[in-house]
């Protein structure tokens, strides 16, 4: 008898045409864009939910990162399995709005719609915004080449732990970084008002009386999501947080 | 009435096509939508014109023939309404109505308002059927199905395939009609049986017929004539990940 690893186990029992169904299938095409959308979806909820820290001062945030820090490997993980989905996400959602909007070779004269919503006509735009700003986050808050002075890694709090309170307070406190910011989150906003009913929807988490009733969840979640990112920048911008 | 028309003339699916004016005068609220057109080529046949060419047969809502967009809207302003069952009384004297064809790469335009759509007929051909073995009828309630199974199982076959749910679409998706077919069939014992290779022929087939992806706009359903629901579409995929997430899953070899 031989001794098989899981790994193989798992492969043998796997179907090869099922990695091209997700491609070639209109359906499996929209479960990669549902599914990673709820990966990412998933952060966004998370990465808010750690942020919120900072209302309880240095202190809050400043443990939340050393704690996030010290998760060593797993966070790397976190990053890469993000890294992949917003890759999918991307990639899929730029080739189905290329194939959709080839899919009408003649435009109407007149052309009325009576239930898509911005969100759901400019989901390519706002995607794409957020793509750019996040690129702009990351550098700014991650690796922190934007406004270095600032910068966690050099700044120490008075417990030796990078200073990401200082970090956000200053940068925030500059007009021009704020208002990108609440650009930002208003086009996650509105694309999270159409994809998170979009999402229940392709992963047929609903029925004929909850349909509905999801698209409105949607859209409400979307706006806490919003309101509770704003609330940062608007915070230290009040001077609630900070000195 | 008196109407002013924009109509789509088009006489081929090489030819670029145009909107043309015309005056509709001397028009009863009372006829349908397709009888104003009858008055309007009549008119233009007097004149030694060519008539508007458009697709019409029962003229009773049921066929799925009559293929109009009406200012902007398919089968017009008038909700779960065909456009031979669409009334002159919902327009007013003196009104301007811009009338197109269906609008997709999957459906092209024969002529003026007449547009091909034995693409959703290829759709159907690949799986939406029940193959069943030809002999004596079967005793009547020999197979029992629940009450609520028939019930979603006849809204969704009241789908008459025209295919306003494509023109509707911002993505010229097919997915409203194609999930009313694998939802009608999935929902009885005689379906039941295929369900899992049709929902991943169908979808295919959707592919290669070059209709755009569903985004979850739910124009479709906006504009359905016969209010079929995107809770099928909801239910098409639940069917389709129930045959991906099971053995053999979804083969793409068709």
């Amino acid at each position: 008898m031989t001794d098989r690893t899981t790994l193989e186990k798992l492969y043998a029992g796997r179907n090869k045409d099922k990695d091209v169904t997700l491609i070639k299938n209109m359906v499996g095409r929209k479960i990669v864009m549902s599914t990673t959308g709820l990966a990412l979806v998933s952060f966004v909820c998370i990465h808010l939910l750690g942020n919120i820290s900072l209302f309880s001062g240095p202190d809050g945030i400043n443990t939340y990162a050393k704690m996030l820090h010290s998760l060593g490997p797993f966070l790397w993980v976190v990053r890469l399995i993000m890294a992949a989905a917003l890759a999918l996400h991307m990639v899929f959602g730029i080739l189905l709005t290329l194939e959709n909007r080839s899919s009408r070779s003649q435009k109407y004269a007149v052309n009325k719609h009576l239930s898509a919503t911005v969100a759901g006509k400019y989901m390519i735009w706002t995607g794409l915004l957020i793509a750019l700003y996040l690129g702009y986050h990351l550098l700014h808050f991650t690796v922190q080449v934007i406004m270095p002075e600032f910068s966690a890694g050099r700044n120490l709090d008075a417990l030796g732990r990078p200073d990401v309170f200082s970090m956000v307070v200053h940068s925030f406190q500059h007009t021009v970084v704020s208002v990108v910011y609440v650009t930002a989150m208003a086009a996650v906003g509105l694309h999270l008002s159409h994809g998170l009913q979009s999402m229940i929807q392709t992963l047929g988490l609903n029925n004929e009386r909850t349909q509905p009733i999801m698209v409105k969840i949607g859209a409400a979640a979307a706006l806490v999501l919003f309101l509770g990112y704003v609330a940062i920048p608007a915070g230290i911008v009040s001077r609630m947080v900070g000195r | 009435m008196d109407l002013t028309l924009f109509i789509w003339r088009q006489k081929g699916q090489q030819d670029k096509g145009r909107l043309d004016q015309y005056t509709a005068r001397h028009i009863s609220p009372d006829m349908s939508f397709l009888e104003m057109l009858d008055t309007v080529n009549e008119g233009l046949i007097a004149e030694g014109r060519e008539p508007v060419a458009f697709d019409h047969d029962c003229r009773e809502g049921i066929c799925g023939m009559c293929s109009q967009v009406i200012n902007g809207i398919p089968h017009g302003p008038q909700e779960k309404t065909t456009v031979c069952q669409l009334h002159m009384r919902h327009f007013r004297d003196g009104d301007t109505i811009y009338i197109e064809p269906w609008r997709a790469k999957a459906f092209p335009v024969i002529r003026d308002l007449i547009v091909d759509r034995s693409s959703l007929d290829r759709i159907i051909q690949s799986g939406g059927y029940a193959s069943v073995h030809t002999g004596g009828v079967p005793d009547a309630n020999a197979v029992l199905v629940p009450k609520q199974d028939v019930d979603i199982a006849m809204d969704a076959a009241e789908c008459i395939g025209c295919g306003a749910c494509v023109a509707a679409c911002p993505n010229g998706a097919a997915m409203l009609f194609t999930a009313a077919k694998v939802t009608h069939l999935a929902m009885l014992p005689q379906g039941r049986v295929e369900a899992a290779r049709r929902v991943c022929v169908m979808t295919e087939a959707m592919l290669r017929e070059g209709f755009g992806n569903c985004s979850n706009h739910y124009e479709c359903q906006a504009i359905c004539p016969k209010g079929i629901k995107v809770s099928f579409i909801a239910k098409l995929n639940r069917e389709y990940l129930k045959t991906f997430m099971g053995s053999p899953g979804c083969s793409t070899g068709e």
